[in-house]
């Protein structure tokens, strides 16, 4: 009953000056807003980075030059691989399904219409299947293009509408680099991935790129090597002897760290996904000091509030307000203004996410757990810092309280 | 309930003092007033400031507490109450009416009115009918939704008064009640108040400086130099129009 009557007459003093209760909880529903949208946002990302991830295939092996994998890692000073090593691989170890030596540069690249720098890839025919890529119009190049090194080139959508716009691509020259090359496939689109633009690609075959393209010094080098699981092969096993066959290729001795990375699909999706969860739980902490921020605003206008109240709680207590009615009412007018506070945020977070969602390309997914937490949060903001100056108003002599000016 | 005979008497005061500040610093306002008021009185209390009739009408109202001597509030022992025991005394039993009307700014005459009733924790409905009545009773029935800053001082002094007995008390203390107010409007108020003492019969005790205000009493009390210098009975007759 006396809770239910500090309600009524908390309701009525917020209501009574509405102007001043929006400035009160502005902090508070920016700081739920923020918490919120960083939160649900960053979850999005998540989510979207291992949707990508997955897209690339589950059971896609990868082997690089360097040491170390993720921000730590070094390629410099590393041998990188050679076809020897494509060869030996495909040859000594049991569960691969395929296996393509890849190796990517940056070239400027000149349509009749247009110029821009794409990423150009040189492989063999499987590394279509590996990472699978699927073809929209045109032919793949063949195994025959591939020994003669044949100047033809398949390119991603993004560059097709680059370079092309509404034009056929398909038998149209391109430059690459110093080059002249033949469109004879265009790939179907992939999408935005965690990793870029993964349309914004050329792929031609390997022997091409190192006798048209590349430098004379690293005309036989091999950035990357690709390869696809057997179905039924167990991934941690299959990475295993591939290690164990690079290190004793490259003469490693037992206390010499591998100076290549051997990693499959769900290892990127962990490393990435614990990167943008990373950055989730920091850009919530960075929203969660704003939240308490809004509730030193609070607490502000609140202690204002009491100053410039105090006839008014001269009046109250002269008609018989006790002191604890008095306390309870502040209290309760700082927790109802928090709350409303808390809603609104929801309600804007909700809002800033439908919103923003489809600008930075995640999906939208209403998580009810960090909208409870962060509504709770609210509430607690509004008691913590509702008690002081509630207290200082439950304290005040009615006397002294009925002659302020 | 059984109502007390007519004369019973409603505040009784033996031996009040009030001391201010301590050691050298002390000051006494009240050196020891004795007064019984019985049931149906209207009592001006006059006197120069710092006389100590500020701070009797604050004794009396159980806004403050004696230093010393007992205070006998229909057989209540006020001087022996904590804070809130004495705000429950004045949210049942006491109504105030202050010089600056004390209303709530922003707040229509009826949630004024309504306050009170508010802390006694009285229904939507039930607050809503006894503030109308109260309103009413004051002759402000048609300005219900008007704010004090829409409202003549005189008016406002009439909400202030109608949420003063809204809750039916049974005394009405009266601080300058007329003090920001022209002539004719003091004695629109005035009139309101003899009518509110003779046909409902509540206790009134006012605080006034201005002798044509103590005139509308029936007992007028001179306060000086913290004790009570004179009282007696005021045979002016002054009647409502």
């Amino acid at each position: 009953m006396i809770f239910l009557n500090a309600f009524l007459i908390a309701l009525r003093e917020i209501r009574r000056n509405l102007m001043r209760a929006f400035l009160t909880v502005l902090g508070v529903i920016i700081g739920v807003a923020a918490v919120i949208t960083m939160v649900t946002l960053g979850n999005g990302a998540t989510e979207a980075v291992k949707a990508q991830i997955s897209n690339l295939g589950s059971n896609l092996v990868m082997l690089r030059p360097g040491m170390g994998f993720g921000p730590r890692s070094s390629s410099a000073g590393v041998p990188a691989f050679t076809l020897a090593d494509v060869a030996a691989l495909s040859e000594q170890v049991e569960g691969i399904a395929a296996i393509a030596p890849v190796r990517s540069g940056s070239y400027s690249t000149i349509s009749r219409q247009n110029a821009r720098s794409t990423s150009v890839t040189g492989t063999t025919v499987d590394y279509f299947d590996i990472n699978k890529w699927k073809l929209a119009d045109g032919r793949l190049f063949t195994e025959s293009d591939y020994r003669i090194g044949a100047a033809v080139a398949v390119i991603g959508n993004t560059v097709r509408k680059e370079l092309f716009g509404d034009e056929d691509p398909l038998g149209q020259k391109i430059r690459i680099g110093n080059a002249a090359i033949e469109v004879i496939g265009v790939l179907a689109p992939k999408g935005q991935g965690g990793m870029g633009d993964q349309d914004d690609t050329i792929i031609l075959p390997l022997s091409t790129l190192q006798r048209r393209l590349a430098g004379k010094t690293s005309e036989h080098d091999i950035g990357m090597i690709s390869i696809s699981a057997a179905d039924e092969v167990d991934g941690a096993r299959l990475i295993a002897d591939i290690t164990s066959l690079m290190r004793q290729r490259r003469n490693l001795q037992p206390n010499q760290d591998n100076n290549f990375n051997v990693f499959d699909t769900r290892q990127i999706a962990d490393t990435l996904s614990s990167s943008t969860k990373m950055m989730t739980t920091l850009l919530a902490a960075v929203a969660g000091v704003s939240l308490m921020v809004g509730g030193i605003g609070i607490m502000n206008i609140m202690l204002v509030s009491v100053t410039e109240r105090t006839r008014e709680i001269g009046i109250r207590l002269s008609i018989g307000a006790t002191a604890r009615e008095v306390l309870l009412q502040f209290l309760v007018e700082a927790v109802t203004l928090s709350c409303i506070g808390g809603l609104v945020g929801i309600a804007l977070a909700f809002a800033l996410c439908a919103i923003l969602a489809p600008v930075i390309q995640v999906g939208f997914v209403f998580d009810p757990k960090i909208n409870l937490i962060a509504f709770l949060f609210s509430a607690v903001v509004g008691i913590v810092f509702g008690f002081t100056p509630a207290r200082r108003a439950a304290r005040l002599d009615p006397i002294v309280a009925l002659r302020h000016e | 309930m059984s109502t007390p005979p007519d004369n019973a008497p409603v505040i009784e005061l033996r031996g009040i003092t009030k001391t201010y500040g301590r050691g050298d610093a002390a000051f006494q306002a009240l050196r020891g007033v004795d007064l019984v008021v019985r049931r149906g009185e209207f009592v001006a209390v006059m006197g120069p400031s710092g006389s100590g009739k500020s701070t009797l009408m604050n004794i009396l109202g159980c806004l403050d507490t004696p230093t010393t001597g007992e205070y006998l509030y229909e057989d209540i022992p006020v001087h022996s109450l904590d804070n809130d025991q004495r705000a429950l005394l004045r949210r049942h039993a006491l109504g105030f009416i202050f010089q600056g009307f004390n209303l709530l700014a922003r707040t229509s005459a009826l949630e004024n009115v309504e306050l009170p009733l508010l802390y006694r924790g009285l229904g939507r409905r039930a607050r809503h009918e006894k503030a109308l009545a109260a309103l009413t009773a004051v002759g402000l029935p048609t300005k219900l939704r008007n704010t004090p800053a829409e409202l003549s001082g005189g008016q406002q002094q009439r909400v202030a008064i109608a949420r003063a007995i809204v809750t039916e008390p049974t005394t009405l203390f009266a601080d300058e009640p007329t003090g920001n107010l022209d002539t004719a409007t003091t004695v629109e108020v005035m009139n309101l108040l003899v009518r509110l003492n003779t046909e409902l019969g509540i206790t009134i005790l006012m605080v006034t400086h201005e002798d044509e205000v103590a005139a509308y009493a029936k007992r007028i009390i001179h306060v000086r130099d913290g004790l009570i210098a004179s009282d007696e009975l005021n045979h002016r007759d002054i009647r409502v129009p």
